[in-house]
């Protein structure tokens, strides 16, 4: 089921949670509201579930208005950030919960339990209480209880927050492999980027109280529509300069930038991800010298960390290990460093090269 | 909270065990001092002097005296009928004040407290210039419609009820704070009505704080006596509760029979104690228990 959010605002006292939202959701999709603390992404989250009430805009679910209807009425499944299982209640309780208090008969009831517990392979723990439970183990017993009411959508709050690296990484594949058996539309929260990027479909950045960029995890990360967005999205290195007629000045980097033509300077920020900064032993056109501070294997590549003495900055760069031994990188080397790609923001457009 | 009264009493035993031995001596000695002072020795002495004329005299004083008797059954109606209003209430000014936010809420919190501050003598004499059947305020309502509070069994239980209105909601807020509202949320996006909500899930997750409150407030309100004595009248089989009677009793001359109904009251108190000690116990080892487990699987 598909939902619309339009024009929603929602204030706590003077603070602005949420400004003018409007949000598209396809049916069946898997979408991410991400954003730092306080961006509003939570707020927006209750809102559509019909826990928190907006000041002001409506929410459709398909072309149905909801605006006004209770949390109760609302048949969503909701699962909260620390599970807010019933701590007094079996598992096998907590999954009935919502059954029960429709009045569902016995044997009915038991069979959806059962099968849920299969779905979330939590068979045989039906019995214990969540307090027995491991925090992966009781975040399936929160899906599964979500689930057991047949919900029109799925709205995931911080689901995989308090868990350690590697249950999270795990429950992340699943969860994406539920999602694609179930079809259900599902939308969840994080402020972790590669968790959204991992899981969704469609990305929605937020920060404070507004939607900053929504797209494809592609679409997003390859056209970062905003500064923040740039920001965000993590681990980038910064500059401030100047572009002035169709140059963007650095530093002691110049490079071509069409999206200026004036002879007019105006400022600007340039940025660069990790894994767009090139390493050489020989100098190009605009390259910086460098001394190699750090080098840590992360994964597939090696983050280096890089001090450039007369810039006065610290450089991070994504090397692969291929290229690394090509390079015979060690540490306290002197080495040159250049951009293969630069994004650059003005404060009022943004543009990119 | 009270697994945590225990943790803080472990972590003061080692700090005073790392004191010289003649301190820990000295302090001891004095504690049990105390206690043994102001209240072994006393309440020795009430059994006592109950049981002076042997068991059949204890049983003559409490159960062959008309008096007495009327006392015994109206403490066992109006102290349960107190306790019965202070938790409906309690329970709702508990759950009003922790779900909600609005204005006034910390002012409500506060006055909360108030019985507890103000001396039950004059929460008494508030009540009597309220309902009082001459000259009160709402005297020409309550004359009119015939009801007759002060001086009658209806002011003891608004008395009772006002001195120990704190103790369940006091019980329950910081309980309640403590546990949030995710629970119900959950079970409100579940499809719970209100009461569903209550019911299943609220009331299970509170039953032992508010068991704590109830018997702490019935404790209170078995022994009541400031309020009780200024509203009651002190009218013969019609007023007198037992804290009452020991007074009478005691300012008859007859204290075999002053001493008896307050050995009563005292085992009452006793039997309290008991049982709070059993249910901490109880939810301490079930708190225990799910800690250990949940250590376990993680």
């Amino acid at each position: 089921m598909s939902i619309s959010v339009q024009n929603l605002s929602k204030n706590f006292g003077d603070f602005a949670a949420l400004k003018n939202v409007s949000l598209e959701v396809p049916s069946d999709s898997l979408t991410a509201l991400l954003g730092p603390s306080g961006s509003g992404k939570t707020t927006l989250l209750r809102i559509i579930s019909g826990l928190e009430t907006a000041d002001s805009g409506t929410i459709l679910f398909k072309e149905e208005d909801v605006t006004e209807r209770s949390a109760r009425d609302r048949e969503v499944g909701f699962v909260f950030q620390h599970y807010a299982l019933f701590r007094h209640m079996t598992v096998f309780e907590n999954v009935a919960f919502g059954m029960r208090v429709r009045n569902a008969p016995k044997p009915e009831v038991r069979d959806r339990v059962n099968e849920l517990l299969h779905l979330v392979r939590l068979e045989g723990l039906g019995q214990r209480y969540p307090s027995e439970l491991s925090g992966g183990q009781r975040q399936r017993v929160a899906l599964a209880r979500a689930l057991a009411v047949k919900p029109r959508m799925l709205l995931l709050d911080e689901p995989f927050g308090a868990l350690d690296a590697k249950v999270r990484q795990e429950l992340r594949t699943w969860l994406r492999k539920l999602h694609e058996e179930m079809h259900v539309t599902t939308v969840f929260v994080t402020h972790d980027q590669e968790e959204a990027f991992e899981m969704a479909d469609q990305v929605v950045v937020m920060s404070q109280g507004r939607i900053e960029q929504t797209g494809t995890p592609q679409a997003v990360f390859d056209n970062p529509a905003t500064s923040f967005v740039m920001d965000f999205l993590g681990n980038v290195n910064v500059f401030h300069g100047r572009v002035q007629a169709g140059r963007v000045q650095m530093g002691p980097f110049s490079l071509q930038y069409d999206g200026y033509q004036h002879d007019e300077p105006r400022d600007a920020t340039a940025y660069v991800r990790p894994h767009e900064l090139d390493l050489d032993r020989s100098p190009s056109q605009s390259s910086l010298l460098g001394t190699v501070k750090q080098i840590n294997p992360a994964g597939s590549v090696l983050k280096v960390r890089l001090a450039v003495a007369e810039f006065g900055v610290e450089l991070n760069v994504d090397v692969t290990h291929y290229r690394a031994q090509a390079l015979g990188l060690k540490l306290n080397d002197t080495i040159y460093v250049h951009p293969r790609s630069v994004r650059v923001f003005m404060p009022e457009t943004d543009y990119v090269i | 909270m009270h697994v945590s009264t225990v943790r803080t009493q472990r972590i003061a035993g080692k700090m005073v065990a790392n004191e010289p031995l003649w301190f820990r001596v000295l302090l001891i000695s004095l504690a049990w001092l105390i206690a043994l002072i102001l209240i072994i020795v006393p309440l020795i002495y009430v059994f006592v002097q109950a049981f002076a004329d042997g068991f059949s005299g204890w049983w003559r004083n409490i159960f062959e005296d008309a008096e007495t008797r009327h006392s015994v059954l109206m403490t066992l109606a109006v102290a349960p009928l107190a306790v019965l209003i202070n938790t409906v209430c309690g329970l709702a000014a508990a759950w009003t004040l922790t779900k909600f936010r609005f204005p006034g809420r910390t002012f409500l919190m506060t006055a909360l407290d108030l019985p507890f501050a103000v001396s039950p003598v004059v929460a008494g004499l508030m009540l009597v210039l309220l309902y009082g059947s001459r000259g009160g305020y709402f005297a020409p309502v309550l004359n009119a419609l015939g009801i007759k509070i002060i001086f009658a069994w209806p002011g003891l239980v608004l008395a009772t009820t006002f001195v120990t209105m704190p103790f369940i909601a006091r019980e329950l807020i910081p309980l309640m704070q403590a546990l949030g509202d995710d629970e119900e949320l959950a079970a409100v996006s579940l499809g719970a009505s209100p009461w569903q909500i209550f019911w299943r899930v609220t009331l299970p997750n509170i039953k032992w704080g508010l068991l704590f409150g109830i018997i702490q407030c019935n404790a209170r309100a078995i022994g009541e006596f400031g309020a009780v004595y200024v509203v009651s009248g002190r009218i013969e089989r019609e007023t007198y509760t037992m804290a009452l009677r020991v007074e009478k009793l005691f300012q008859d001359y007859n204290n075999p029979g002053s001493y008896a109904v307050a050995s009563v009251l005292t085992l009452m108190a006793l039997s309290t104690l008991i049982l709070k000690v059993v249910l901490e116990r109880i939810v301490a080892a079930s708190m225990n228990e799910s800690t250990h487990k949940t250590g376990e699987h993680s």
